[in-house]
């Protein structure tokens, strides 16, 4: 008979483990998914973790493994502040899309004047975006005790309306014919958020992702506010014996987490993507969800986890050309990831004990 | 050790022999913003895709992803068709648009072929259908059909592709109905089947009894069926399993002629850079049968309008018409020129409401 025995203490060998065995379980689960379609799985899994760093194309994947994973590393780094107080911001593709809309927006407007400071005041502009989209659940929160989980989340959906109405009103190409969307940024050299190396993939995002790992790293480490939320995810009663103070917790961690969120749209908008249109959201601020759990909530396991869901991104893709592959299968693998992390994690907290049946009655 | 080594070699020998055979095929790639199964937009590319497929026979080799996002992802997935090898490579939405551009200046030896869109390149094509056609026969029919005299109207995006078409419908309907009135829905989807299917609700509780729809579900057609007396049409997809009620007719695209005949080019060596837009007449746009519930008189109303397109004896944008503030758009006689069809921005008189902006 096999018992779960909780563990008077979470155990430290396996939450590095639990992360690399879901990510094998998935592997082996989506293996034989990929064969019950008629596809070679091991072909289908050497596509999508080696093609993308080894293959012939490489050069070309390897960049776009940075593109890709530099938003999700960054959204992830703000999200994990506050679900490590226990503080649930699950609106962070509102923020996306909102940071990316007033950061553009600053651009569009001071169209087609070029200045050093542009670009900077962009940033700002995108971060405050999506820190004033984070406030709303947060200040809500604060003031009348609502649920930032519901907030958030449904407050991605007024974004997203509001970016539709962005794509066809009032920042609509004016020499677009009528179509939706708006000027490309891309060939606005102020505005742009070009490659720092052509051919590199790094673009400004992804320094801000890296600088953004090491403030978290060092806040959690060393710094009280750190301390703070930590200590209020784990003990919500000691932390109020220490002094924290929850309001000003809630509005650090969704603000935060918000400008960074917001910071990581105008990066898209400005670089990869080059123009607000109605489809601009893509799902980045749902995906650092998984991120930011796969990664641990730790600064460090977030890089790690950004850069293997990118990989799992960029090789799907690949998996999907290549072998004919369904995009369904690959969300589903993608979906798999997750899936194991949560079921693994058991683990982490219980030790499995193997007992005789009488014991059990 | 041995074993694998064999096996080594036999994949080593494997795939030089692939390689030898795709060196001679055409390498055709199809990008799709939707699933290939969405039974309309998506799925009529990806049929017409394996159509050509199918009339090349072993030159031709076909590769597709669905889903593309627009964006940042859609301009990886054609960079990544084209490293791969591809020939020709077919962007079937608008929003691809600017990716595809970007795509062709890094790739200059291979062909693309943007669906909808309006920048062209030495080696960027662009094609597109003029469903407006498909949408006069369409509002001759709702206008006839109506009998509380709504029109509902499912609408995708207020983009000029989406507003020619209402119009167009609008123009017709009241043509043959002058007390027509047209309800207009936003569902700023191409495709969703729970909010077509809200959508249509919606207008068949506003008392619409004939519902057209620019999005590309059947969820509008099963709501219809729910809702009893009301009157569909097919779009992108003839979806005839919904005929021949509610479903009594509809614009099918027919994209295959178009792609073996590009394809051909890119093999002949002939491709050049075109800027395409098709109606009935070169067979872009088909009309699916009219159904039996349409009465006979009426079905040959239809029928003559469509011989009329396609003899070019008549554009369903003639005047005298008027923008929707009064103001004249078309003098009597009057014919729109493509120019100011492809940025149509507002609407023709009597339509109410507002475009969304």
């Amino acid at each position: 008979m096999i018992r779960l025995e909780k563990r008077p203490q979470p155990s430290q060998l396996w939450t590095y483990l639990t992360p690399v065995l879901a990510v094998l379980l998935t592997m082996i689960a989506g293996g034989a998914l990929f064969a019950f379609l008629g596809k070679d799985p091991f072909e289908a899994i050497r596509t999508i973790f080696w093609d993308p760093l080894f293959s012939e194309f490489a050069f070309y994947y390897r960049p776009q493994l940075l593109v890709k994973g530099a938003p999700l590393v960054l959204i992830a780094i703000g999200l994990s502040l506050g679900f490590r107080a226990g503080i649930w911001n699950i609106g962070a593709e509102g923020q996306y899309i909102v940071g990316a809309i007033c950061g553009a927006g600053v651009a569009l407007a001071l169209y087609p004047m070029e200045a050093f400071w542009l670009f900077p005041a962009m940033v700002i502009a995108g971060a405050l975006g999506g820190m004033l989209w984070a406030m709303i659940p947060a200040l809500l929160k604060v003031k009348f005790g609502t649920n930032e989980i519901l907030v958030s989340l449904m407050l991605v959906y007024v974004a997203e309306n509001l970016l539709a109405s962005m794509a066809v009103g009032l920042l609509k190409n004016p020499e677009g014919f009528g179509f939706p969307g708006s000027r490309n940024l891309q060939q606005y050299p102020s505005a742009h958020n070009a490659e720092l190396i052509t051919g590199s993939g790094m673009h400004w995002g992804v320094v801000a992702a890296l600088i953004a790992v090491i403030f978290a790293y060092v806040l959690l480490n060393r710094h009280m506010l750190g301390f703070h939320i930590r200590l209020t995810g784990e003990a919500p009663r000691a932390a109020r014996f220490a002094g924290v103070r929850p309001a000003r917790l809630i509005l650090f961690c969704l603000g935060t987490s918000g400008a960074l969120a917001g910071m990581a749209g105008l990066f898209e908008v400005s670089g990869p993507s080059g123009q607000i249109g109605i489809d601009f959201g893509s799902g980045y601020g749902f995906t650092a969800i998984i991120v930011a759990f796969l990664g641990r909530l730790h600064p460090v396991g977030i890089l790690l986890a950004g850069g293997l869901m990118a990989l799992t991104y960029i090789g799907g893709e690949i998996a999907q050309s290549n072998l004919g592959l369904p995009s369904s299968a690959i969300q589903l693998f993608q979906g798999m990831l997750l899936f194991f992390l949560l079921a693994v994690d058991v683990l982490t907290n219980f030790r499995i004990r193997l007992t005789n049946k009488a014991e059990v009655a | 050790m041995k074993l694998t080594k064999l096996l080594t070699t036999a994949a080593m020998a494997l795939g030089l022999a692939t390689a030898a055979v795709a060196a001679d095929k055409t390498k055709v790639g199809f990008i799709y913003v939707g699933p290939r199964n969405d039974g309309g937009w998506s799925q009529h590319h990806h049929e017409a895709a394996v159509e050509m497929a199918k009339h090349f026979g072993d030159k031709v080799e076909i590769v597709e992803q669905e889903n593309v996002p627009e964006g940042a992802d859609a301009e990886r997935v054609i960079t990544q068709m084209a490293l791969q090898g591809a020939d020709l490579i077919f962007t079937t939405s608008f929003g691809f648009m600017d990716p595809t551009v970007n795509v062709a200046k890094k790739f200059p030896n291979v062909k693309f072929e943007h669906a909808t869109g309006y920048k062209t390149a030495p080696n960027v094509s662009v094609y597109s259908a003029r469903f407006y056609e498909g949408r006069a026969i369409q509002g001759t029919l709702a206008g006839r059909m109506t009998k509380s005299n709504v029109v509902g109207y499912i609408a995708s995006y207020p983009i000029p592709e989406v507003i020619r078409g209402i119009n167009s419908a609008y123009i017709h309907a009241k043509k043959v109905n002058p007390n027509v009135k047209f309800k207009i829905v936003w569902a700023f989807t191409w495709f969703d089947p729970a909010k077509e299917a809200d959508a249509a609700k919606v207008l068949i509780e506003q008392g619409a009894d004939v519902i057209l729809q620019h999005t590309d579900s059947t969820a509008p057609h099963a709501a219809a069926q729910a809702a009893g007396n009301v009157y569909t049409f097919g779009q992108a997809a003839d979806m005839a399993e919904y005929g021949p009620m509610p479903r009594i007719s509809s614009i099918i695209d027919v994209w295959a002629p178009y792609y073996i005949q590009r394809t051909q080019a890119v093999i002949d060596g002939s491709w050049a850079s075109v800027n395409t837009w098709d109606g009935i007449k070169a067979g872009m746009v088909g009309i699916g049968e009219i159904s039996d519930v349409v009465p006979a008189d009426v079905k040959a109303e239809a029928v003559a309008l469509q011989d009329a397109i396609v003899s070019g004896a008549y554009h369903p944008f003639t005047g005298p018409l008027n923008k929707q503030d009064g103001t004249p758009w078309l003098a009597a006689g009057e014919v729109a020129d493509d120019g100011a069809l492809a940025g149509l921005n507002f609407y023709v008189e009597g339509i109410e409401g507002a475009i969304p902006q």
